[in-house]
């Protein structure tokens, strides 16, 4: 959706316009000398960090990914709540525990948003991913069974972001 | 400002500091590293939100103009907390730091610093690999 072709002026037009927005907001003004600087900001961070770049991230379905934001920021919240009631609670019945999650998605982009994800939602974190992108590790604070752990990221997370990402 | 409206951001910020209180609390209670790791993610994130969205009710009221740098610096900690989460969790495996001895999984621990697939995980046996 985001592939436009390479300009040596603009690298990255997408995320140029992303940061002027962004300095904008931050600085919650539309002063002439900020919008000077957003512009400096928009043009020169992009031509700077341009050769880190390898490979353009395409969303193929841009509406999913609303869905997936606000299913994300659902599950933040009681994701928040368990793990406040899990502190508070008796650390006796705590059963943290390791699980290794086989990955299908693919692409950089998708298996940054995934561990993120992991790691700010179900009362899990992210640890470690093998050298094949094959296995992500994953850390639990209250891990009853591995597989079913397993099987919720999946069908929760991985396959919507898949579907997004076109992957 | 009108008294409901005051209610409303005293109650949005008491939420959001029990929730930021707990996660320190967190931080004290439990056993190792690894699970300590789950307060600053999630508790510390939610508390903050609510924080600034009390601060930018606020300050949209009295400037008169809607305030959304609160909303940013919330966009980002939450980009940003995931990734620190993960630099402390890969870091201590690294080191093979032992977790609590209640932990499930521990065999985990050494392929992870490896960075190899888990050769003796539970889910190849039962034949599902991807």
């Amino acid at each position: 959706m985001f592939t436009v072709k390479e300009s040596r002026f603009l690298p990255m037009p997408f995320h140029s316009l992303l940061l002027f927005v962004v300095w904008l907001l931050l600085n919650n003004t539309m002063a002439f000398g900020h919008i000077l600087l957003a512009l400096f900001f928009g043009w020169s961070i992009p031509k700077l960090v341009s050769i880190l770049k390898h490979g353009h991230p395409t969303i193929k379905r841009p509406w999913l990914t609303v869905r997936y934001f606000f299913m994300v920021m659902k599950d933040i919240i009681t994701a928040n709540i368990e793990v406040a009631l899990m502190v508070l609670g008796p650390l006796k019945k705590l059963q943290p525990g390791f699980a290794a999650i086989p990955l299908d998605i693919t692409s950089d982009l998708g298996v940054t948003l995934l561990a993120s994800t992991i790691s700010l939602t179900p009362g899990t974190v992210s640890a470690e991913i093998s050298e094949d992108r094959k296995w992500l590790y994953v850390h639990a604070l209250h891990l009853d069974n591995a597989d079913e752990l397993i099987a919720q990221v999946k069908q929760r997370y991985e396959i919507p972001l898949k579907e997004i990402l076109g992957c | 400002m009108a008294t409901w409206l005051e209610g409303l951001i005293a109650l949005v910020l008491i939420i959001g500091g029990v929730f930021l209180l707990i996660g320190s609390i967190g931080l004290v209670r439990l056993p190792d590293l690894y699970t300590r790791l789950h307060g600053p993610t999630k508790a510390t994130t939610l508390g903050m939100a609510g924080l600034l969205l009390a601060s930018s009710v606020v300050s949209s009221i009295t400037q008169g103009s809607i305030s959304v740098h609160e909303w940013l610096i919330t966009l980002f900690l939450l980009i940003t907390a995931p990734v620190s989460a993960n630099m402390i969790a890969k870091t201590a495996m690294h080191h093979d730091l032992t977790p609590w001895k209640r932990t499930k999984g521990q065999e985990l621990v050494d392929p992870a610093s490896r960075q190899a697939p888990p050769s003796d995980h539970h889910s190849v046996k039962d034949g599902k690999l991807p």
